[in-house]
């Protein structure tokens, strides 16, 4: 029985405590009788037979859909849509979730007859995923069936030809997205849902929408009216992807949708002291940590990103659901509350925030200054429910190399964004207003966005939009053992230990603060009352 | 007399190209500059007269002179031993205070008739340089026969010579001649093409004033890009009009996201910007500024280049035009106002006595000379020799 999350009042006993720091991890002790660390719950245990799980699932859907087959009929027009390569994190061991329910779709899409079939990676704006990328989500034996025909495409936001507009929400929203998908007789979405923020009609209404139709929700006022945007009541952007997917089922388009969770067992066997709790780890982890970081020290940067960017996550299913989008989502986020959530009474002045090599949008990529704002205020400050961990006005201390680097072939519009737009300013508000159509409609950007790997041109705004709720909440943002040179570009500061980060955060907060430290990975949502 | 003087002396200028190579100034300190005590310069004729310097600066051309990395180019045109020292604000016998137009033309060298060039105003095109009453030597600071501004006198015609309008420091004076160079290159290029930014790159005293030279002097220049290497430079570029401040390894991306052109796989700009102003004149320098021409565009080499070793492919295949711009004279972009005319209104405009960073007296000379090479890193922009408080001795 796997144990429940769980906060750890820290006093003179507690030894120190893991803190991920990009392609590495310290040890940091903490301030006794203030502080205390949270910890996740520990992995839910698997599906035994995912496979079946997924038939079932297929066989008896949830709210008012029809089981799958009833739905499949020859000469109809089948899209199956799946989630791209931000998720999950880190990428999980083969059979990914996606090959799992794509295969079994597939079948049952043979068995009734069905030969117009087309496969559509959702990647909204995210960058084109590579063969072998595609190849480990989708596996061999789809891609070798598709890929060759033409069959197996990467949605295109820029593509005129490729989109149609259904209409207006109520709220003046566009909703514009993949042609393919909206003229089909049935669109199945396969999701992996590892955040609560994942799936639901965000799938359909972000992962295969165009840039007019996101903007609506990937900016900076619907940020600022998510508290947070993982917590579905309190989020304008699910709220807005709502209004869009239920434009999208009054348009006609059939959606059948399969969401798939996750546990979050995150590392391999030789790594799984990252997630234990340091007084339970026994002396092969600690030996196990000491030749880690040992070996790590001596380690180029680019090896030891390499290294961990080779990682693939022991991630096994826990659920999976299918059928009507919103009835799925309802179960599916009951199963990540489950796996994520962690009871935590009250705030506390300043939050600490280990930062991993790895955010949704640097896999096999370089974690770039943007998106280390993006992962630590973006989504690690959002991972709660009620209120933030840190009180307003506190202190957030991220630690992570932060280094002035970024992949010139996946994130180029971000290289431009740090030199140009952050040199001028650091206000969403402002960058949004001044910044962000030029950056949206660069010709460029785009050529590279459709042609080659590249995010599209505005990317890095939304990644800065993310953190707008935190910029808005907390008075200062400090990042330990970053480059200072790119710390101070992202208008943070830069320090060089935890106890210099501590100290700094006392002109804001005061002497003897309350520290809370999230113990990642692996993820997890603080529900703070 | 008192004065820094340049002997030919090819040991010495080889210790210093030697020297340079380790660290750029040391010339000043192994080459061939020497603190002399010598006779004033005699008067070459009438219309001459004595000038008592009161500040002369340290321009980039002395400093590759110094550094022993000037141009043969120059060898003809320079004669020997030589005081250096273009740019002079100082004391004439008539008791006004003037700056020293240093082109040592037709009518100084009692020509007549004079050149083409010289004939039609364009005295920093004339033929004669080497003939004449006054031996060769394109200017002031590198004849043998006026002395230079690095000195405690030097012999200039009447026709040399601008007053210092009342009010004015010696500072903002002293600024006066690299401004005007400036400003002639920034009216030597033609009408943009495009509203994308005109490009300026260096922001050493070169730069800095073409950038400012461009705000007065180019309405019809959009606004201006900026490359600049150093914490101050940027600032003061920003300062003097720069929209857009860059540092050399951005240059590219800049001018991309500025123009809306693409960057092929080879790093090369598909589009670019229509004009590009070179205050640098290294190969480097040169090569950027082709790189981030548009088709069709212009570069001006306002620089000093010497021998640079660059690709032209692009210029030929994008018909880029490639300008040079010396000195100063009548300016046809301006309705044929003279380049000082102008430039003596930029600089009361922008303020360029603030360029002047730091003075050195006479015997300091390898001091001044090394903070000068090294003055962009070290917070610096022009560096000039003071001899106000020389003549009270």
């Amino acid at each position: 029985m796997p144990r429940p999350g769980f906060v750890l009042e820290v006093d003179r006993s507690t030894p120190p405590v893991l803190t991920w720091h990009g392609e590495g991890f310290r040890l940091e002790r903490l301030p006794a009788g203030r502080s205390r660390v949270i910890y996740a719950p520990e992995p839910l245990e698997p599906l035994d037979d995912p496979d079946q799980a997924v038939r079932d699932a297929l066989l008896s859907p949830l709210g008012d859909s029809a089981p799958l087959p009833e739905l499949l009929f020859p000469r109809m027009r089948l899209t199956i849509a799946f989630d791209d390569i931000s998720l999950p994190l880190p990428p999980m061991r083969r059979p990914d979730n996606r090959q799992r329910v794509i295969e079994a779709v597939l079948d049952m899409a043979a068995a009734a007859g069905v030969d117009d079939v087309v496969l559509i990676c959702a990647l909204a704006l995210h960058r084109r995923m590579t063969e072998a990328e595609l190849r480990h989500a989708v596996g061999d034996r789809v891609y070798d069936a598709f890929a060759p025909h033409g069959l197996l495409l990467q949605h295109d936001a820029e593509d005129p030809d490729g989109l149609v507009h259904l209409g207006k929400t109520d709220q003046g929203e566009d909703v514009e997205i993949s042609k393919r998908a909206a003229e089909s007789d049935l669109l199945v979405y396969v999701n992996i849902n590892l955040v609560a923020m994942d799936g639901g009609h965000k799938s359909v209404a972000t992962g295969l929408a165009s840039y007019r139709s996101l903007r609506h929700h990937h900016n900076v006022r619907t940020m600022l009216h998510s508290r947070s945007f993982m917590d579905q009541e309190r989020s304008e952007l699910h709220s807005s992807n709502w209004r869009m997917g239920r434009l999208i089922a009054a348009s006609g388009v059939r959606v059948f949708q399969i969401e798939t969770t996750l546990n979050n067992d995150t590392f391999p066997e030789q790594m799984a002291f990252l997630q234990k709790r340091e007084w339970e780890w026994t002396a092969r982890d600690r030996a196990m940590y000491l030749a880690t970081t040992k070996g790590l020290s001596v380690t180029p940067p680019r090896v030891a990103r390499s290294i961990f960017q080779s990682i693939k996550a022991p991630h096994a299913m826990t659920s999976v659901h299918a059928g009507e989008v919103e009835a799925v989502h309802r179960a599916t986020t009951e199963m990540i509350y489950r796996q994520q959530m962690v009871h935590v009474e009250g705030q506390t002045d300043i939050v600490i925030l280990g930062l991993p090599h790895l955010s949704p949008y640097n896999v096999n990529s370089i974690m770039n200054p943007v998106l280390v704002v993006c992962m630590g205020l973006g989504y690690l400050f959002n991972m709660y429910r009620g209120k933030p961990l840190v009180r307003a006005g506190g202190v957030v201390i991220l630690s992570h190399p932060t280094p002035w680097a970024f992949h010139p072939v996946h994130h180029p519009s971000y290289i431009d964004f740090f030199e140009e737009v952050l040199a001028d300013t650091t206000d969403p508000l402002q960058i949004e207003k001044t910044y962000e159509q030029r950056f949206a409609t660069d010709e460029w950007y785009r050529h590279l966005y459709r042609t080659s790997h590249a995010y599209h041109g505005v990317h890095p705004f939304y990644m800065w939009y993310w953190a707008a709720h935190a910029f808005d909440h907390i008075g200062r943002a400090i990042i330990v053992g970053g480059e200072p040179r790119a710390v101070r570009r992202l208008g943070l500061s830069p320090a060089s230990s935890l106890d210099d980060a501590l100290e700094m955060a006392t002109d804001t907060v005061g002497r003897e603060p309350t520290i809370s430290h999230l113990h990642l990975p692996p993820i997890m949502l603080a529900d703070v009352h | 007399m008192r004065a820094l003087q340049v002997d030919r002396s090819v040991t010495r200028f080889a210790a210093a190209r030697l020297a340079s190579g380790w660290r750029a100034g040391a010339g000043g300190r192994v080459g061939a500059l020497r603190l002399v005590d010598v006779e004033p310069p005699e008067l070459p004729g009438p219309g001459w007269q004595t000038l008592r310097p009161r500040l002369s600066g340290i321009c980039g051309s002395d400093l590759a002179t110094l550094d022993g990395r000037s141009s043969r180019w120059f060898e003809p045109v320079v004669s020997f031993p030589f005081v250096p020292g273009h740019e002079v604000v100082a004391d004439a016998e008539d008791g006004r205070r003037v700056v020293l137009e240093p082109v040592l033309h037709c009518a100084l060298r009692g020509i007549d008739p004079p050149c083409g060039p010289c004939a039609e105003g364009r005295t920093n095109h004339c033929e004669r340089l080497v003939a004449g009453h006054l031996q060769p030597g394109l200017q002031t600071g590198y004849c043998a026969d006026t002395g230079g501004g690095w000195s405690l006198a030097l012999v200039a015609h009447d026709r040399q010579l601008h007053e210092v309008p009342d009010g004015w420091s010696d500072e903002a004076a002293v600024m006066v001649e690299p401004t005007a160079c400036a400003v002639h290159g920034a009216l030597a290029a033609p009408r943009p093409e495009s509203d994308v930014a005109a490009v300026v790159i260096g922001a050493g005293t070169l730069g800095l004033a073409t950038i400012a030279a461009l705000h007065h002097l180019r309405p019809d220049i959009a606004s201006v890009l900026a490359v600049a290497k150093h914490p101050e430079q940027r600032r003061l570029a920003r300062e003097l009009g720069a929209a857009t401040v860059v540092e050399p390894g951005d240059l590219r991306r800049a001018v991309r996201r500025a123009s809306g052109s693409w960057i092929l796989d080879n790093g090369q700009l598909t589009g670019g910007a229509p004009l590009v102003f070179d205050c640098v004149g290294t190969a480097a320098s040169i090569a950027d500024a082709l790189a981030v021409a548009a088709p069709g565009a212009t570069v001006v080499l306002l620089g000093m280049p010497g021998h640079v070793g660059i690709d032209l492919t692009g210029l030929w295949q994008r018909e880029v035009r490639l300008a040079g711009a010396y000195a100063y004279g009548p300016e046809p972009a301006a309705g044929g106002r003279h380049s000082f005319e102008l430039s003596l209104e930029v600089v009361d405009a922008a303020g360029l006595e603030r360029l002047v960073s730091a003075t050195y007296p006479l015997d300091r000379h390898a001091d001044a000379v090394e903070h000068a090479a090294n003055a962009g890193r070290r917070g610096a922009v022009k560096v000039a020799f003071d001899m106000r408080r020389e003549k009270r001795r």
